[in-house]
């Protein structure tokens, strides 16, 4: 027991911390240390398409434009292209021509895919390989024709790219080679080289040319999307070899790029790791951002070649505490704030202000915040005889109920304030939010005191009575009047929201009745219009508002066409509003279109109001550079770590507590004390007389 | 003996046919393959032709069960059962649906899976059996009546409870495990040390006091008052010979488990990130994803005939008065 002691005394006196989960050999490395929570499930840019994915995808492959780092509103910046390219029309508006020049000298990540020989390798090689880049690997330049390629890969049969649809209603002749390549298809590699698309043309080795029909100015926030990111033949033709696909090694598993890095271990059920690309053709860190900025420190690095980082370990937590304890202990370079965790983390001043809980700031800990691109309503479906439709008792009901139901109080119970009511469909950040008095929604808020403030509800309930529904009945059948949410919350822990859901209600005196469903039963019933009201969200793929109005776009319905317009609103102003809006550039004029687009979703009411989400994230005072951003997601080149003071760190608030242990043992030793004792007297224990 | 194996093994084939039907009816009573294309193509932007395209690249484009529009015997083949159950019999799990394969996917998670399983079950059956033996030899005092309310306590508190607990006290306060992770090779050791621990722990409760019941029942014996009679000391009766005799009733509950620990455990590979293959399971149910829910339910029964059988032999070994015909 002494030596045991003495051992651990030893050993906690040597500085090392017993609970550091990486290799010692990483310690004092230029790594980041981070987190995922899903496993991607595709990481091939023609089909991955979600945050979880884009957390890898967008370090490793490089589309020809991109976001700027520290600017917002958000803004297109060139990536491998040399400008942005500018639309031409042709034919009368009938054709848009985007020119692409991308920089020549780029050259992509060190792969086998460019070594001739492993492009016919044996069956037995391939068993036996442990991973791709056991490989010879070799690099090439990047040309236009790569970006082509990868557009062509849009329309594989295989592939099941998410924007298919929608890209072949614009590219010139997307459609028709779809079609091709489904009879061509026989299984194994498909050289898309050998088939022409019309509406991609190659101009040169650095110059190429897509064609769209008519006009579609937000094509160019596509081209900051993996989706249009180049991926070389010789890739496709690598991995299609017979017996790769039984080990995993697909593109969509191993990804190619010619971004600052590449993805050097992949273990999607525990571990991603991204190395520093050699052959990456740098960049600068951003000179200019957005006002306080440079005060924050985030300009310290202006013009300095990046990236800063060698590695990034992504560790795969699927659970929140872990996450957290991890991340106060020092092994997760930042973290976002779970529910469980935000009261330990943040305080929130009388004001709704949020600042750091002194324990974060004591261990150097900065916050940030940032709005996110991203959208929950109340949707009504328009074709609800009760809650949709054009007449003027359904929509008095609607401005009723978005009045009466409180979302910033729903903000403040449900989500710790983190996020804003809504009073459009665009959040802050997009060409369109207005800010202020004059962005609020006059019909459920005033503004006073510079602050908005939602009407009383004695103004809900006039518009009920004007509606018809007087106290929360028919005024001619006498009837009350019920109303169905439709809602995917239906565990335990979802009663309390159900039951503010109800409170809302019952301000006006109307019965409610929510319908828990399933995800699947629930879009489902999207589908079909068999909802009344139901509550959805969108996270937009790119900032203009054309994004998110088109939610609200009459031939985009769900019922109708299987479109995104999930209330199935339909309103010709509207609509021939948002046609209009969608095609012009920022400027006054679309700026006055989007007013009054709101006023009439105002007067509407298709979306009884919503929110948009506040991100928190939590960094540690030796990760440089950071910035909550949700567009900018090839933001890691431009993070730097202090590998020394996070050691220090790790140490001062790891070092092993071991009295406990010691305390355990002793009392394992004395609870034996008492069995040994009474063993031994029951050995020597005389025969006794039965009874 | 041979001609009982052969039996069981054979009464294997309609036992794995039945678990397999049941596990089609229930997955695709909630999810229909419009559902798992949805889950598998996104919610965003997907069109009827895209979830039409991927359906048939995938086979879930036939009916579930019976084709009528079909001839002869490809009614039942040209069915989505038939041509996703068929191949688990000859062990082709095929790819999930994100396209990874599914056996190379268990070849590497089974692997933590054991690391974690294995020490917790013979750890926790050393530690339970003494456990119960030293309950057992201090029948009806003090000692035995607090060991039996700690058991009761010990089962009453659930797993997550320990976990987390276990996660806060060692990891969080005093340090001295990762509270998560995990690493290949001798580092593991590292990762498995708290959720063994734990793992441990949190089993003796109810195996402890099973196992008491049993030698308590086996210590009432006339063979065991004949070896006190004897003269033997009480330790030696208890370990040399009531154990032995008690083996039955526990190896019936024991050897039956002992394949499943490959299976892995849902709770504590989740929340201690180990990657093995319970938490390839939850993942799966969570993605909708058929191909491997399938395969892990099917391996599953395997493992659990191929224990029931081992516990059939296993009874040979430890009782020579036991033949198998």
């Amino acid at each position: 027991m002494r030596a045991l002691l003495f051992l651990l005394a030893l050993l906690a006196g040597c500085g090392e911390v017993w609970n550091d989960p990486y290799p010692a050999a990483e310690r004092g490395e230029n790594i980041l240390y981070s987190v995922f929570a899903n496993r991607p499930k595709h990481l091939d840019p023609a089909s991955s398409y979600t945050v979880d994915e884009a957390l890898f995808t967008r370090q490793i492959y490089e589309p020809p434009l991109g976001y700027h780092y520290l600017k917002r509103p958000y803004e297109l910046i060139p990536l491998t292209a040399l400008e942005i390219p500018k639309p031409r029309e042709i034919d009368g508006g009938r054709f848009t021509v985007y020119e692409i020049r991308i920089r020549p000298g780029i050259r992509y990540q060190p792969h086998p895919a460019f070594v001739a020989e492993n492009l016919s390798l044996d069956r037995v090689k391939i068993k036996n390989l442990k991973s791709p880049y056991a490989l010879p690997l070799a690099s090439r330049e990047l040309t236009s024709d790569d970006y082509i390629y990868q557009i062509k890969r849009l329309a594989h049969p295989q592939l099941h790219s998410p924007i298919l649809g929608l890209m072949e209603e614009y590219i010139v002749g997307l459609k028709e080679f779809e079609g091709r390549l489904q009879k061509e298809n026989k299984g194994g590699w498909l050289d898309l080289r050998q088939f022409p698309l019309e509406g991609v043309e190659r101009v040169d080795a650095y110059t190429y040319r897509v064609t769209l029909k008519g006009r579609y100015p937000q094509f160019v926030y596509w081209l900051a999307m993996p989706f249009f990111a180049p991926v070389p033949w010789e890739a496709d033709q690598f991995f299609q070899q017979a017996g790769m696909a039984q080990r995993n090694f697909t593109l969509d598993w191993w990804p190619i790029g010619t971004g600052a890095y590449m993805l050097s271990e992949n273990d999607p059920n525990s571990r991603m790791v991204l190395a520093r690309n050699p052959n990456f053709h740098g960049a600068l860190y951003p000179s200019e951002g957005k006002k306080g900025d440079a005060q924050r420190g985030l300009l310290a690095d202006a013009g300095k070649p990046v990236p800063f980082i060698d590695r990034a370990v992504f560790t795969r937590e699927k659970e929140g505490i872990p996450l957290w304890n991890k991340f106060l202990q020092g092994y997760y370079d930042s973290s976002g704030i779970g529910s469980d965790n935000f009261d330990q983390a943040v305080r929130v001043s009388v004001e709704g202000d949020a600042t750091l809980a002194p324990q974060m700031e004591e261990r150097g800990i900065r916050l940030d915040t940032a709005v996110a691109p991203t959208v929950y309503y109340l949707g009504a479906n328009w074709l609800d005889p009760v809650v949709g439709g054009d007449s003027e008792r359904a929509r008095k009901l609607r401005q009723a109920l978005a009045i009466a139901i409180d979302w910033e109080e729903y903000l403040s119970i449900f989500s710790n304030n983190r996020g804003i009511a809504s009073h459009s469909p665009l959040p802050p950040g997009f060409f369109g939010f207005r800010e202020g008095a004059e962005g609020i929604n006059p019909l459920t808020h005033e503004w006073q005191d510079g602050k908005a403030h939602r009407r009383p509800l004695e103004a809900a309930k006039k518009l009920l009575a004007e509606a018809g529904y007087p106290d929360g009945r028919d005024a001619k059948t006498g009837q009350p009047l019920l109303l169905y949410l439709d809602t995917t919350q239906r565990g335990p822990s979802d009663k309390s929201e159900i039951d503010w859901w109800r409170k809302q209600f019952a301000k006006l005196s109307i019965q409610f009745e929510p319908r828990q469903t399933d995800w699947n039963r629930f879009q489902e019933k999207l589908r079909k219009g068999s909802v009344q009201l139901f509550i959805a969200g969108w996270n937009s793929d790119y900032p203009d508002p054309e994004n998110f109005m088109f939610l609200l776009h009459g031939p985009q319905s769900r019922v109708k066409s299987g479109g995104e317009n999930s209330t199935n609103y339909a309103n010709p102003e509207f609509d021939a509003l948002f046609e209009r809006m969608r095609d012009m550039p920022n400027s006054p004029e679309r700026q006055k279109l989007i007013d009054r687009m709101t006023d009439i979703l105002r007067r509407d009411a298709p979306w009884i109001g919503g929110f948009h989400p506040k991100n928190y994230a939590l960094f540690h005072s030796w990760l440089g550079n950071a910035k909550a951003s949700e567009m900018t997601d090839n933001y890691l080149q431009y993070l730097r770590v202090d590998p020394a003071k996070r050691e220090a760190a790790r140490r001062a608030w790891n070092g092993p507590v071991l009295w406990p242990l010691a305390l355990i043992l002793v009392l394992l030793a004395g609870s034996i004390i008492p069995a040994v004792v009474g063993y031994r007297k029951r050995e020597r224990m005389a025969a006794r007389p039965a009874g | 003996m041979l001609a009982y194996l052969v039996r069981r093994v054979l009464y294997a084939i309609p036992i794995l046919i039945g678990v397999n039907l049941i596990t089609f009816a229930l997955f695709f009573v909630v999810n229909t393959p419009d559902d798992m294309a949805r889950m598998q193509l996104g919610s965003k932007r997907v069109t009827p032709e895209a979830i039409e395209k991927w359906k048939a690249e995938r086979g879930y484009d036939l009916p579930l069960l019976w084709n009528s529009g079909a001839a002869g015997a490809a009614k039942a083949t040209q069915t989505i059962f038939f041509q996703k159950s068929a191949k688990l019999f000859v062990f082709e799990f095929g790819a999930s649906e994100d396209q990874r394969d599914i056996g190379t996917e268990i070849r590497a998670r089974m692997w933590p899976s054991l690391a974690l399983a294995l020490p917790v079950f013979l750890v926790g059956l050393a530690v339970c059996i003494t456990f119960a033996l030293l309950m057992a030899f201090f029948r009806a005092s003090y000692l035995d009546l607090s060991g039996v309310v700690l058991c009761v306590a010990m089962m009453s508190i659930s797993t997550l409870f320990y976990i987390i607990g276990g996660q806060y006290i060692a990891s969080k306060l005093w340090h001295l495990v990762p509270i998560s992770g995990y690493a290949g090779g001798l580092d593991a050791q590292r990762f498995l040390v708290l959720p063994v621990v734990i793992g441990v722990v949190s089993g003796i409760g109810a195996s402890s006091r099973w196992y008491r019941t049993i030698f308590l029942e086996e210590i009432g014996k006339d063979y065991v008052r004949t070896a006190r009679a004897k003269g033997l000391a009480e330790g030696t009766v208890l370990f040399r010979h009531v154990l032995k005799n008690a083996l039955i009733p526990i190896l019936t509950g024991v050897v039956v488990v002992i394949p499943l620990l490959f299976l892995g455990s849902l709770l504590s590979e989740s929340f201690f990130g180990i990657p093995g293959l319970g938490s390839y399971t939850i993942d799966a149910i969570q993605a909708q994803d058929f191909a491997v829910v399938r395969s892990m339910v099917f391996i599953g029964s395997l493992l659990y005939i191929a224990g029931l059988i081992l516990t059939d032999i296993s009874y040979t070994v430890v009782d020579p008065r036991i033949q198998l015909q």
